[in-house]
């Protein structure tokens, strides 16, 4: 049975139409693996192959780590990302199960709040953050990369739609069993919500592993940049023309997420459409 | 003149064989039920007849037409979802209104805002929206024409799906499940709005039910199904009390009908639970049957002798007029239920010894295969006699 | 917590103040002993949370419309209400009004292309079982990869020489051109990027929605003799998808609103002002220029086109659950 029973399409007009677009799609992909292995005398020339005459790439990506400090920067990404990530759970699930599972009052305003805070594009913030970084004396810190964004929003709007999903019997039983609300929230609340947590995850690390507005402004040291804003660096360094390096550079960052991605598909499309609600 | 002819219809999905080898011939006007558990193909066969779903070999054949391969329009049916698969986007109005629209109305008349203004779109229209007011009349839903889906209550939107398989007068309805959505009591109210309304129509009913009441109550057939194969075709009373096949006689009655294994002793005569019961005496010695005997054709008898069934007590249901007695007998894996007038049967309690005999008419012989073992000159059970009265 | 103060003094009736305080443990009764321990705990919970909530959200949005409204400049230590001033100059400002036209172009490039070819794409995938995951996976890659690194992919592909657009279009005869220096150019060619980078994010929340058009609906409609896919497509999907399409474009909308990266990268909003976009404009005008008020200013006119825009979609996202 097919699932929908909208059109029943030739199977070959289907393939032939979807191939055409993945191939498409892949282009940029593909002209960026093949620059990356090419040797500038074949970047340059006038007719195109996928593979080059001269297999360039230990040049290039030896370029590519060694002129900039690239593994530096995804040294920077992954730490910026683990730490951002591990203080948002940190933050985010207390305040989920509170809004979730306790009856307080000025629980509808500190909800309310919550989704003031999901309206908001950040990039809106970024000036009067810029400020308060400054007064902090944080910028041009890891500090001021992670700052910003220890808490979340929308984790916490995700995880209190996670949590109200769990029988409030589960909560009860837990009480009765001597755990403390805070335990109850490490030792059953985000147990059980492993695929949400997942989710945010996802969406949070990818969210952030590609951001360039906000390093932009908060670091302008070269040891501190993530990736993003590190292979700009490199470029303007280039000045554009040394595309070799410069893809292999790209390769470099790109390859973890859809490695990553490609992994694990099923999750990563959870997680980042259920970022369709922020 | 629509009558429905099945020829040889197989069809399976992938691995899984959904349908071996269905014949079946309904008669124009006929009521006829497709009864089974789930997964016994019932749904399949009735999707087959819609054009739903395209069978692997056989045909099918409705009035004098064969429509293999036709589209569902093309086919003069109706159909009844379990889900009503109401659009919950449109109004009733417009629900009942489509399957009309898409018939009088060519592609361009339907198309939007363009469609209103080509030629006779207006006039057909009107015609529809006369159509569509007559038969929510007919269902009592007049005044939910202008209501979405959404907004209306389980028998209202039961009332709508019947409404769209009406309003354009099919040779054929077909009903999958149409009231298990429902709660109990509606389910009982709209079983009889159903029967009412093929009488009614007088045109051909297809319906599938796992519900036995349904079946029994509306059919003027049952098709009896399991995994893929038809067991029997019937009326409702002979699928009950003349059953074809063990599977059909275990499917049909509530409480489940008691099966006993017995072999031949004597000519004429199998040992059931220690006590004898007499069968035609043609069979040879030495045949294993099984006994199959209705808790309904059990009746109190005073003590223990031939023909008469001696277990404890295990169990007592009462169920107003009737008691449902569970027995432990001797030599008999599971208990025995009895069903017994309450009237006749006061003050049976749980652990005490009881004897029941068995009314002769009810016991069913089936071979070891399942099939059925008839009787002398075809004629019913009556012959079975329990044994005091033969010896 | 005045309320609770005044449930207690009504059980306790007139006791001076200074009693009261004493009395309260010993005078309340479990229940409220119980609410405020489990008030306590939640303000506890919650405690850290609404602390960076505040300083990092609350207080930063204020912060945006003060500047706005004042002549406060970067480490100035006094500042002024000048009223409507930044406002009237950044209305008055070419810069700003080619950076809001272009966006809004951007945006109606953006949506449709994007919704548009997501819509089609998803529907083709559904259409049948075989290779579905595949497909998916492919279209779906764009979204996931840093936007930085493949922009730059992107200048080589449009590269005016060797870049292979260029070639294929000059071996087919069709005109070339310097995509990302032609001022007539350059903006649609970001939005062609822009469509590639979100089409596979709009086929997904398609798919998420074909799934969910019950199977009985497209059954009925044979029946009812829509015949044609056209007419199932009319009667079903399309309606069935209403309210997931509407979300989707606005959804893509915010993400084409939201478009900083491949401006950073391609084109630093020339040639000319031909590329300017809102949020790029924002970043110049305030950390590179370093005028606040400005920048404050355009913040404050993307916050109410994003907020407008969420808002729409949170009155489409409760409609939806009153479909049914």
């Amino acid at each position: 049975m097919s699932a929908t029973r909208l059109f029943a399409l030739p199977a070959i007009l289907r393939h032939s139409v979807l191939l055409l677009t993945s191939a498409l799609i892949l282009v940029p992909f593909a002209w960026m693996v093949s620059l990356s292995i090419k040797p500038p005398g074949e970047i340059f020339r006038a007719s195109f192959s996928f593979f080059p005459a001269q297999f360039h790439g230990a040049e290039n990506y030896t370029k590519a780590i060694t002129s900039v400090p690239l593994l530096h920067y995804i040294g920077n990404g992954l730490l910026v990302c683990a730490l951002i990530l591990a203080l948002q759970i940190l933050v985010c699930a207390p305040i989920a199960y509170a809004l979730a599972k306790l009856n307080f009052r000025g629980r509808d305003l500190l909800f309310a709040l919550v989704l003031i805070g999901l309206l908001l594009p950040h990039q809106v913030l970024s000036l009067p953050l810029f400020i308060l970084c400054y007064q902090l004396g944080i910028l041009n810190t890891y500090a001021a990369l992670v700052f910003p964004y220890i808490v979340s929003p929308f984790g916490v709007f995700l995880f209190r739609q996670f949590f109200k999903s769990i029988p409030d019997d589960v909560v009860h039983a837990a009480r009765l069993d001597g755990l403390s609300e805070l335990s109850i929230v490490w030792k059953i609340m985000v147990p059980m919500s492993l695929p949400a947590i997942l989710a945010f995850s996802i969406f949070s690390v990818v969210g952030h592993w590609n951001d360039l507005f906000w390093p932009l402004i908060a670091v302008r040291d070269g040891s501190l940049m993530p990736p993003p804003i590190g292979i700009m660096a490199f470029k303007n360094a280039e000045a554009g023309n040394d595309y070799g390096p410069l893809m292999a550079a790209s390769t470099l960052v790109v390859a973890p997420l859809l490695i990553a991605f490609l992994a694990a598909q099923k999750w990563f499309v959870e997680g980042m459409t259920t970022g369709a609600v922020k | 003149m629509s009558g429905i002819v099945l020829r040889n219809i197989r069809k399976s999905f992938g691995p899984t064989t959904a349908l071996h080898d269905v014949s079946l011939s309904i008669v124009n006007g006929e009521f006829l039920t497709l009864l089974g558990p789930s997964g016994c193909g019932k749904s399949t066969l009735l999707r087959i007849l819609a054009g739903l779903e395209v069978q692997d070999a056989g045909s099918v054949a409705i009035g004098d037409r064969v429509v293999d391969g036709l589209r569902p329009k093309r086919r003069d049916v109706a159909m009844v979802f379990q889900s009503y698969a109401l659009y919950p986007h449109m109004t009733v109005a417009e629900n009942i209104a489509l399957p009309l629209r898409m018939r009088r109305l060519n592609a361009w008349q339907r198309a939007p805002l363009v469609g209103r203004w080509l030629p006779g779109t207006g006039m057909a229209r009107r015609a529809i929206d006369m159509e569509v007011g007559g038969t929510a009349e007919a269902l009592g839903i007049a005044h939910l024409l202008d209501r979405k889906p959404g907004q209306l209550s389980g028998g209202q939107r039961q009332r709508v799906a019947l409404g769209r398989a009406m309003v354009r007068h099919p040779a054929v309805f077909l009903m999958d499940e149409p009231l298990s959505n429902l709660d109990a009591k509606l389910r009982v109210h709209m079983r009889a709005e159903i029967k009412e309304l093929h009488r009614r129509l007088g045109v051909t009913f297809v319906y599938v039910t796992h519900d036995q009441a349904e079946a029994m109550t509306l059919s003027d057939r049952v098709v009896v199904m399991l995994d893929g194969e038809v067991l029997q075709v019937a009326q409702p009373q002979k699928i009950y009390s003349d059953p074809d096949d063990r599977r059909v006689a275990e499917f049909v009655g509530s409480p489940k009908i008691n099966m006993f294994d017995a072999i031949m002793r004597e000519r004429g005569q199998v040992d059931v639970a220690g006590t004898a019961l007499s069968v035609p005496s043609e069979l040879t010695l030495g045949t294993e049957l099984t006994v199959a005997i209705r808790p309904e054709a059990f009746q109190l008898a005073g003590h223990a002798g031939p023909g008469v069934l001696t277990g404890l007590v295990r169990m007592v249901e009462h169920m107003g007029s009737d008691l449902f007695v569970y027995l432990d007998v001797a030599g008999v894996e599971h208990p025995v239920i009895a069903r017994l007038s309450a009237e006749r049967a006061p003050e049976i309690v749980t652990g005490q010894t009881l004897h029941v005999g068995v009314r002769p008419d009810h016991v069913l012989l089936f071979d070891r295969e399942g099939r059925r073992v008839r009787l002398r000159d075809g004629a019913a059970a009556a012959s079975v006699t329990p044994v005091r009265e033969w010896a | 917590m005045n309320a609770r103060l005044s449930l207690v003094s009504r059980s306790v009736g007139p006791v001076t103040t200074s009693r009261k305080s004493m009395l309260v443990s010993e005078l309340r009764s479990p229940a409220q002993k119980h609410a405020r321990g489990e008030a306590l705990w939640a303000w506890a919970l919650a405690g850290p949370a609404l602390i960076l909530l505040i300083v990092l959200f609350l207080l930063p949005v204020v912060g945006v419309f003060v500047m706005a409204l004042t002549d406060w400049e970067f480490g100035a230590s006094s500042l002024s209400f000048v009223g409507l001033a930044n406002f009237r100059e950044v209305i008055f400002d070419e810069v700003f009004r080619a950076s809001l036209i272009n966006t809004v172009v951007y945006v109606l490039i953006v949506v449709p292309g994007t919704v548009l070819a997501g819509l089609v794409i998803a529907l083709l995938i559904e259409s049948s079982d075989s290779c579905r995951a595949f497909y998916r996976a492919i279209h779906f890659l764009p979204f996931m990869a840093t936007l930085t690194a493949m922009a730059i992919s992107w200048e080589a592909l449009l590269h005016p020489t060797v870049g292979l657009v260029n070639q294929t279009f000059a071996a087919l005869g069709i005109p070339t051109a310097n995509w990302l220096r032609d001022e007539t150019t350059a903006l649609p060619v970001l939005a062609v990027i822009g469509i590639w980078q979100n089409l596979g994010y709009a086929m997904v929340l398609f798919l998420a929605g074909l799934k969910s058009i019950p199977l009985d609906l497209y059954d009925a409609a044979e029946v009812d003799g829509a015949d044609l896919w056209i007419d199932r497509l009319r009667t079903v999907t399309i309606p069935m998808l209403g309210p997931v399409l509407m979300f989707i474009v606005i959804v893509v909308a915010l993400k084409a609103f939201e478009t900083f990266d491949t401006i950073q990268i391609l084109t630093q909003g020339g040639p000319g002002h031909a590329t300017e976009m809102l949020l790029y404009t924002l970043y110049r005008e305030s950390f590179e220029y370093l005028r606040m008020g400005y920048g404050a200013a355009v913040a404050v006119v993307f916050l109410v086109m994003v907020v407008t825009l969420t808002l729409i979609q949170a009155r489409i996202m409760d409609k939806r659950v009153h479909y049914q």
